[in-house]
């Protein structure tokens, strides 16, 4: 396990006796000038605050949207800080980067970001703590112990609270973060065990949580009415009819080039401004998105690869060589469509605009780019805009992208009272930030021993002006490359004029299903067991891992999850066992599906088994199986029901056109850890990619045909 | 219009129009911010609240149409002790994720219980598919069922 602190973060500890006592302790950056040396500051920079009348509290630093993190990153404190979790209070921390970090959820990035250094700061309280008590006891340091919030002195029996010790440990000397004793795991008695979300008790009694729910005084409520078409702007619209009705306050075009254009509504209450917005008469100019729809992109696609790629993206050995001199050549074309985030909290965000200021209340992944998205939307500072994170009801990925903070800001700035932005559940579809659709053709080359000796790939993407779309791209690195001596990837782009975005395992949960699918496809026509296969590849010794990728890593999850599935065991006829594995987000997971197709071509997912191998801890094992059971149910809907058809804009309005796997469709899932000796990294992303190709590949083996292009159709099995 | 509302045996008064769907009454008239809107078409089962002890999806409910019935919303549901257990065992199992979809879980959960007090797993998929979690937490929610079937059974 590495121990060092980001050094891109080279913080001190900051110790202050807060108004009111109590030991509140933080981090702060050498070289920015503390305005206060306690009060206020230290409040609201303090991980941790541990006041005398027995507060415990710990800031959550990462938005909530259902990871876990405000529960599980907090964990990390209170272990090394020896604190008892019953006593513990969590609180959303408010944005300050110079204090907290990075502070936005994304990437599986936040358990990485911030385990290490938690652990510190958890150790570091606690070790003033300890140092206050030997103080007033004047016994030495080493002869004092800590359990549940409790320093004992052993040999005399006596013990102190945390609370009862909180002023005198405020003004000890805060010790070195680099070189602090950190407990051994071993004796962790927190981390590692099942802990319920701690806003559990608010959500079960229905108490307001999230961004939807915030409420303030002589609140209004504002809808806006946009073009379905792409970057369509409003034209002409009559405004005029619109403010009679009643309850509207204002009704407004907005037209910039920060946000969408559209018509905004303000009302007394949500439904008033939704029902006017029933009637509103706008004529768009629709502009040339209108032009563009999905079977069209599917033509250019083929034209695109009859030629060859635009650009050469990766380049290993002499492919063109090695295909004439293959045993076997294995040819496929890969498609997978557009789709939505659809996160059930539809989009939202609270903004009231005074005196200069502007104050947001938002469901926002990414705070700190909403805060100055919304600051240049309306032209201010982003010293003048504060944001109050809310727990959200998911993200996804959709919340990293801020425009509605935008649009909430410029409302604001217009009405100048409290308002509510809330879009209605079309608008969340059809402006979303998609996950881009794309084509694959590839080509692969046996040798007579069926081992892989030639692989390429041209990959058709999305474009703007010959940029590929954000999140539309491709690794480099994508496997097999450093397994296969000639190698080409090159791609080509089809332009397009559509909003896209990160998605859970952004890249990867499309090229999880393309390429893992192939290789199987490969396997099979090798004559081989996808499993075997595969593991041959990983253990191939010319093999030149690339980006920190471990085949070893790779081929334990592989063997572990063959293990538990009884992988090669006959299955009933119509049912199949599929395998896949992905590594991304520096999670490796391997796993297996079966399933079965009925005489309608209608598939039935029995079961998955899931290993997966995030290093070395496991913070909380409920998170962590939610995340794992929640991607891999991800992967199946969008597997069996999720695309989003362009015809100008999106071509889909609600939740029945862009289905989410219900209660009666979900199999077991059985999920296993391998802990190895790695760093602990995050768990939000990396089990969902392999789901999909382990799906294509369990329905292939259960009826000989192979899914090249997603959502699975009924059809191709009937 | 003005409407006398009975809700979690409170009663109460909204001045709104008749077609007004009883979710936004609840949530932005009577600032019961516990019921979710999720897709405003009666496709998610997050605005689920119970009318006379019945789940319905309050997103397409007029408030002309609640008449005298009794309201009960997920503020309300721990009054009642099947909905007590039912909130329990969602803490003990830890089921939400991010939570959004959960009120509505747990009042379809709770009417579920109450027909089929030991329901097998096949009636708990036919009553709780309605419900969508897009964070996919069904495990566990149908496991809290059973742990409350159990423990009903144990008394
Ligand atoms: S909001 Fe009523 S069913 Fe979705
Ligand atoms: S817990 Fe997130 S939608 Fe169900």
């Amino acid at each position: 396990m590495t121990t060092t602190l980001n050094p891109a973060r080279r913080h001190f500890l900051k110790a202050s006796a807060a108004i009111g006592g109590g030991l509140f302790l933080g981090l702060y950056l050498p070289n920015i000038a503390y305005a206060a040396e306690a009060g206020q500051m230290a409040v609201l920079s303090a991980h941790v605050r541990i006041t005398a009348d027995g507060v415990i509290e710990i800031m959550s630093v990462a938005p909530e949207i259902g990871q876990g993190i405000k529960t599980s990153l907090p964990m990390v404190i209170c272990e090394e800080l020896d604190a008892d979790w019953a006593q513990v209070s969590v609180l959303q921390a408010p944005v300050n980067s110079d204090a907290f970090g990075r502070q936005s959820a994304g990437g599986s990035r936040s358990t990485p970001a911030h385990f290490d250094e938690h652990r510190r700061i958890g150790a570091a309280a606690r070790q003033m703590l300890l140092q206050a008590a030997a103080e007033q006891w004047q016994v030495p340091l080493a002869s004092l112990t800590t359990q549940a919030g409790i320093v004992h002195h052993g040999a005399s029996g006596r013990q102190l609270s945390y609370a009862r010790l909180a002023n005198q440990a405020a003004r000890q000397q805060s010790p070195d973060l680099a070189s602090i004793t950190l407990k051994n795991p071993a004796d962790f008695s927190l981390i590692g065990q099942f802990t319920s979300g701690v806003d559990n008790d608010a959500l079960v009694h229905g108490r307001p949580l999230f961004g939807i729910d915030v409420e303030l005084p002589s609140m209004l409520h504002a809808v806006i009415h946009k073009c379905p078409v792409f970057g369509g702007r409003v034209k002409t619209v009559d405004l005029a009819s619109i403010n009679a009705l009643p309850g509207i306050r204002h009704a407004f075009v907005i037209d910039t080039s920060s946000v969408d254009s559209g018509v905004a509504i303000v009302a007394d209450s949500w439904w008033q401004a939704e029902k006017a917005r029933r009637q509103l008469k706008v004529q768009w100019d629709e502009g040339k998105a209108k032009q563009q729809n999905s079977a069209d992109f599917d033509k250019q696609a083929q034209q695109l690869w009859r030629k060859a790629p635009s650009q050469i993206t990766q380049q290993v050995g002499n492919v063109d060589k090695a295909f004439a001199d293959a045993a076997k050549v294995i040819e496929a074309e890969y498609a997978y469509p557009f789709i939505a985030h659809g996160q059930l909290e539809p989009i939202n965000c609270t903004a009231h605009w005074q005196a200069g200021h502007l104050t947001l209340w938002a469901p926002t992944q990414n705070p700190a780019s909403g805060q100055r998205q919304a600051a240049s939307a309306i032209g201010i500072d982003v010293n003048d805009v504060t944001v109050n994170v809310t727990r959200m009801g998911g993200g996804f990925g959709r919340r990293l992208f801020n425009d509605y903070m935008a649009e909430a800001a410029i409302i604001a700035k217009q009405v100048g009272v409290p308002v509510k932005l809330l879009w209605n559940r079309q608008d969340d579809f059809q402006h979303d930030y998609y996950r881009p659709g794309g084509y694959h053709k590839f080509k692969a080359g046996i040798d007579a021993q069926g081992q892989l000796q030639a692989f390429s790939d041209h990959f058709v993407s999305f474009g703007n002006n010959g940029r590929t779309l954000l999140a539309a791209g491709m690794h480099a690195a994508e496997f097999p490359t450093g397994f296969v001596p000639n190698l080409q990837f090159g791609s080509s782009l089809i332009e397009a004029q559509i909003p896209t975005g990160w998605l859970r395992a952004p890249t990867s949960n499309a090229m999880g299903f393309v390429f893992q699918s192939m290789l199987d496809e490969v396997a099979h026509a090798a004559g081989q067991d996808p499993l075997a296969f595969q593991l041959a590849l990983l253990r191939r010794s010319d093999a030149k891992p690339q980006n920190g990728f471990s085949p070893q890593r790779m081929a334990a999850v592989l063997e572990r999850v063959a293990e538990l599935s009884d992988w090669g065991k006959p299955v009933p006829e119509f049912h199949g066992k599929g395998i896949a594995c992905y590594y991304s987000h520096a999670g490796y997971f391997a796993e297996v599906v079966q399933a079965s197709v009925n005489q309608m071509g209608a598939v039935k997912v029995e079961k998955i088994w899931v290993v997966g191998d995030v290093g070395q801890f496991i913070v909380n094992p409920s998170g962590a199986m939610h995340q794992v059971q929640g991607a891999v149910l991800e992967g199946l809907s969008q597997a069996l029901y999720q695309q989003v058809l362009i015809d100008g804009g999106a071509q889909v309005s609600n939740y029945h056109q862009h289905k989410i796997l219900a209660m009666n469709a979900v199999p077991e899932v059985e999920v296993e850890f391998l802990a190895t000796d790695n760093p602990t990294t995050g768990l939000g992303e990396p089990a969902l990619p392999p789901v999909i190709p382990a799906l294509c590949n369990a329905l292939f083996a259960a009826t000989g045909k192979r899914v090249r292009s997603l959502p699975i159709k009924a059809e191709m099995f009937a | 219009m003005k409407y006398a509302l009975s809700i979690n045996g409170s009663q109460l008064e909204a001045d709104v129009d008749p077609d007004t769907p009883l979710l936004w009454v609840l949530r932005d008239t009577l600032k019961l911010k516990g019921t979710k809107f999720g897709c405003g078409m009666s496709l998610c089962g997050a605005c689920t609240v119970h009318l006379d002890g019945k789940p319905i999806r309050s997103c397409v409910t007029p408030i002309s149409a609640v008449g005298s019935k009794s309201i009960t919303t997920i503020e309300g549901i721990g009054n009642d002790t099947v909905g007590q257990k039912v909130q329990q065992a969602w803490k003990i199992l830890d089921v939400p994720q991010c939570g959004y979809c959960q009120a509505g879980q747990i009042m379809a959960a709770v009417s579920l219980l109450k027909q089929f007090p030991q329901p097998t797993d096949q009636q708990i998929d036919a009553g709780m598919s309605r419900n969508l979690c897009r964070c996919a937490t069904y495990h566990r929610i149908k496991a809290a069922i059973h742990q409350v079937a159990d423990a009903v059974k144990e008394g």
